[in-house]
């Protein structure tokens, strides 16, 4: 299988690789590629330019900020399964990133990448709402925080401009009860639907264009969920209120 | 990059797939490719010590760095890696497609847990796809393999393994 012709860049530092976004049309960041290399290698991307950052250095960093947990731009979503520090810090997060497929696609993917993609039916995007974290993105124009609530525009879209790169994602602690449930076909894949509990905080995923905030007493209410081969809109939103009593009850 | 310990001339064509690459180029074709998009985990090889899948990494990305194949784990003619002995002992293969992605999994989950629970072996196998056996034999193997890993210490297993990176 061959990707599409495009042209290779691999920067060494942030800087580079914020100029090289900024003067490029049409560019994408290759950070784990575990979702980018399958829509290159189905031809579904085709992108003109990949802004490889993994030889970035310094760029991988999860440390306590804030009273929550940073995670940078390179962080291996196995790294983040296996740091003291966020299961310490923010166990949702821990909790949530063992959902992501496998673990031997979280050897190479990462955070920030999972929350650029904005995958609809992605875990980490909903533990980010549900949290009210933010991430930063840098650009030759400066750094902006986003926060997690207008970060998530719809379906693989985001308030990221084309010159900015995902530098670090923030999930503030999570102390209080927390739960992420989730449904799916078979272990590791796509969820159907799945519910983030966050204290009394309930994000929503795989039931929308976005990861959406809902209310726990009524979870279903104004949903539209579209229906698939593997769940109808019914079954989408029985599985949403089953999976929100389930991590309520608790 | 180093391949099995050999230093190799680097793949100039950045949309060559790390997985073509050593199957075109460098003619190990022990490494399996499926699906190509990183579902059936029958490509799968450690690069730096943790298993990744090879379809879904650029060959230009792995520049510098260390990549080890199934054909890496025995030189012809000696005794096999505990984890191919395990597989041999158990039949955890019938086709044997899908088994050198198994392997390189199993290597890395040892490494990471080297006695697996039942859960463990589930959740590290869960990423590779067979159509044979079942996986009733495989589940087998990596608890055989568990067994003889700990009684042949295997020079692959290093600092490092199975830590994300």
């Amino acid at each position: 299988m061959k990707p599409p012709p495009f042209e290779y860049h691999s920067p060494s530092t942030v800087e580079e690789a914020c100029a090289l976004l900024g003067s490029l049309e049409d560019a994408k960041v290759l950070a784990g590629g575990q979702s980018l290399v399958p829509l290159l290698n189905f031809r579904l991307a085709r992108p003109s330019h990949l802004v490889d950052i993994n030889r970035i250095p310094g760029l991988d960093a999860i440390y306590e900020r804030d009273g929550g947990v940073a995670v940078q731009a390179l962080a291996r979503q196995a790294g983040v399964e296996d740091s003291e520090l966020v299961a310490r810090v923010c166990p949702l997060l821990t909790a949530a990133v063992r959902l992501v497929a496998h673990r031997v696609i979280r050897n190479r993917g990462t955070v920030c990448g999972s929350l650029a993609h904005a995958d609809p039916a992605s875990e980490l995007p909903a533990v980010l709402l549900a949290l009210g974290g933010h991430v930063i993105a840098r650009s030759a124009r400066g750094d902006r925080v986003i926060e997690a609530g207008t970060f998530f525009r719809g379906v693989f879209e985001t308030a990221l401009e084309p010159d900015e790169l995902l530098v670090e994602a923030w999930f503030p602690a999570s102390p209080g009860p927390f739960a992420i449930l989730e449904e799916s076909r078979r272990h590791g894949d796509f969820a159907l639907a799945g519910v983030v509990r966050a204290a009394d905080r309930l994000a929503l995923f795989g039931v929308a264009p976005t990861p959406v905030l809902a209310d726990p007493a009524d979870p279903a209410r104004g949903l539209r969920p579209s229906g698939d081969l593997e769940a109808t809109p019914e079954f989408r939103l029985h599985l949403v209120r089953t999976l929100t009593d389930r991590a309520f009850a608790a | 990059m180093k391949v099995n310990g050999f230093v190799h001339p680097a793949q100039r064509d950045p949309r060559r797939l790390l997985s073509d690459h050593l199957r075109h180029d460098l003619g190990l074709t022990g490494t399996h490719v499926g699906c190509e998009h990183g579902v059936c985990g029958c490509c799968t090889v450690l690069f730096d010590g943790a298993p990744v899948r090879s379809c879904l990494m650029l060959a230009v990305q792995a520049e510098g760095h260390e990549v080890s194949t199934v054909e890496g784990l025995a030189v012809l003619g000696a005794p096999l890696h505990p984890v191919q002995q395990a597989f041999h002992e158990c039949h955890g293969l019938q086709c044997g497609f899908c088994t050198p992605g198994f392997v390189m999994s199993v290597v890395g989950l040892l490494a990471q847990h080297p006695n697996p629970t039942r859960e463990q072996i589930e959740e590290g196998i869960s990423g590779n796809l067979c159509r044979c056996t079942g996986y009733a034999s495989i589940r087998r193997a990596v608890q055989r393999a568990s067994e003889l890993s700990q009684q042949t210490p295997s020079p692959l297993r290093g600092e490092g393994w199975g830590k994300g990176r």
